[in-house]
């Protein structure tokens, strides 16, 4: 049996199997001291593990350290995309040209929330290069740089006219979908965090990303609620409905969110998926039990509204929920999010 | 050159052991060694002192419980100070439906909620019930009372990211890391309100995020917190995270 001959074979038919071992460095591991420790029969037994590992994405094996930081990277590509092609350039990393479309957008918003979403925008696209080196420093491969023309963020998978049409061109809806990428970024992060616990340095650069997809997400709600040409939208109380003057956290299921026929999923429960830890959940964002524990019974005495106890806790979203949310963006037939 | 004292450190130098705190492990070795145990504790503890690991501290333990007593520890600050302000005269002062009425009644609920949550949570396992010292603050005056908030959100996300790192793999651990990541973006979405409330347009500014480089948060260790958190607890509630390794 030669082991190389049968990868190229393999090659044959899938022309990703080397990238697939690739990125799931853990395998070359279980390849180390072959010779050494393996007699000739135990090797089939070994080699059917190894194919179980590489392929092990479209089985139900958890996700491995670079599967994770993958999966976050597609997502800060979605995020940095966006505000680029909203606010300047061309849309890829480090593309700085403002055209007239672009100045036209920002002019419909206050001089403050123009300076805030530059500053999103700085961060995600910092998050991408961010990811890129740690999942090389990690020996891992990071994905291929997306093309542009891969995303629609009208929604319309490449029509140009999907339920977002004029996303940029109208500050309003340009916001909307923000709101809506930054609260499912939250969402990802939390529900991948398991997956990155064996390794502290990464988990703590992932929980630090995190909480800035969060600060990111409760400006843009502020921004939201307060009106485009607000100049201190801190100061602007909530309004009575959540969809369209959200808190800066998510209150209930925020009414389905910022466009609830596009965007509910996003504040909704999520599907386990088989490799879930046990004990880990997927509630919708209006959950109110935590720790096995339903606190608005539990402390009753409070008297606190209802709605604090579901706004008190984000919630997780496992990785197929998020894709499928995700690739709303993405055009007919790009595998990006699948 | 590097070994010329200059006459000030010199001084500092020489002065140092008179007030300087004794370190744990000294302190235990002075201890275990002469029956003057309780003159030596008197020396070592004085009032003012702020040293990580002496005694009379709150140990908040190690592991995945000792993450989730220093958590709890940080929302019994949190709320608090936020139960406290509503007697202030700023707080009550404000009308009703404005803004910052409506973002002080939200962070004093999700607090609370925090804080009775981990109680319940950790049940025999919790520390005691610490005793803030808010004298410091100025519950009358807005400036005070929102700088305060700004800093006590801002240490909690910087906490809670800095402490992952501390909770177990095995499977209660990662039911707690996702519990703590559940908290920490609602702490997270407070500290960007908050800060733009005290200055518009601050929510990601490089005080506590590398905003110029990965636009990653500035993450704080347990040490780095509690030397910030200790200033708002009385002796005795003052926190020991020394076994948060």
């Amino acid at each position: 049996m030669n082991f190389f001959q049968i990868l190229s074979e393999i090659e044959k038919t899938d022309p990703e199997v080397f990238e697939r071992f690739d990125s799931r460095r853990r395998v070359f591991k279980h390849m180390t001291g072959f010779g050494k420790k393996m007699t000739a029969a135990a090797l089939p037994l070994a080699m059917g593990s190894i194919f179980n590992k590489a392929y092990g994405q479209t089985t139900t094996s958890a996700p491995s350290i670079p599967d994770v930081l993958n999966f976050a990277l597609k997502l800060e590509y979605l995020e940095a995309y966006f505000y680029n092609l909203g606010l300047s350039g061309d849309g890829t990393i480090g593309n700085n040209t403002t055209s007239a479309t672009q100045t036209a957008l920002r002019a419909q918003m206050s001089p403050n929330n123009v300076t805030a979403l530059l500053k999103i925008r700085t961060d995600e696209n910092n998050h991408v290069n961010f990811l890129r080196e740690a999942l090389t420093k990690a020996g891992a491969t990071p994905i291929a740089v997306p093309a542009v023309s891969q995303f629609d963020f009208t929604g319309g998978k490449g029509s140009g006219t999907g339920p977002f049409a004029g996303v940029f061109t109208d500050a309003g809806l340009f916001l909307a979908v923000a709101q809506s990428l930054e609260d499912t970024g939250v969402r990802a992060y939390k529900g991948g965090a398991p997956y990155l616990a064996s390794n502290d340095d990464i988990l703590t650069a992932a929980l630090n990303i995190h909480s800035v997809e969060a600060r990111h997400a409760a400006r843009l709600r502020t921004m939201r609620r307060g009106g485009l040409m607000n100049t201190a939208p801190a100061g602007t109380a909530a309004g009575s409905n959540p969809s369209s003057s959200p808190k800066s956290w998510v209150s209930g299921t925020d009414n389905g969110g910022a466009s609830p026929a596009q965007t509910a999923a996003i504040y909704g429960a999520g599907t386990a998926p088989a490799y879930t830890p046990s004990g880990i959940t997927f509630p919708a964002e209006d959950n109110v039990t935590q720790g096995g524990v339903n606190l608005q019974t539990a402390l009753a005495s409070l008297n606190f509204p209802a709605s604090a106890f579901s706004e008190a806790f984000d919630e997780p979203l496992p990785v197929p929920t998020v894709l499928s949310i995700a690739s709303t963006f993405t055009i007919t037939g790009s595998t990006f999010f699948a | 050159m590097s070994n010329i004292i200059k006459p000030g450190e010199d001084e500092a130098g020489f002065t140092k052991p008179l007030y300087a705190p004794i370190k744990r492990r000294s302190f235990f070795m002075y201890a275990g060694a002469t029956a003057g145990v309780t003159a030596l504790a008197l020396a070592g503890c004085n009032d003012d002192d702020t040293n990580n690991s002496m005694p009379g501290m709150v140990d908040v333990g190690s592991g995945s419980l000792g993450v989730l007593n220093y958590a709890y520890a940080l929302e019994q600050l949190e709320a608090g100070f936020y139960t406290n302000l509503r007697t202030g005269t700023y707080y009550t002062g404000l009308a009703a439906g404005s803004a910052e009425k409506q973002i002080l009644d939200d962070l004093y609920y999700h607090e609370v909620i925090h804080r009775e949550f981990f109680k319940v949570a950790l049940g025999t396992n919790a520390i005691k019930a610490l005793e803030p010292n808010f004298s410091g603050i100025d519950f009358n005056s807005r400036t005070s009372v929102l700088s305060t908030a700004k800093a006590f959100e801002d240490l909690g996300v910087s906490a809670y990211n800095g402490a992952g790192r501390y909770i177990g793999t095995d499977n209660t651990g990662l039911q707690y890391l996702v519990i703590a990541g559940k908290i920490v973006s609602v702490e997270a979405r407070h500290a960007a309100l908050i800060r733009d409330l005290v200055t518009e347009g601050s929510f990601v500014d490089s005080d506590v995020v590398a905003i110029g480089s990965t636009g990653l948060e500035i993450s704080k260790t347990p040490a780095e917190v509690v030397a910030v958190a200790n200033n708002f607890l009385m002796d005795g509630s003052k926190l020991n995270v020394s076994n948060l390794v």
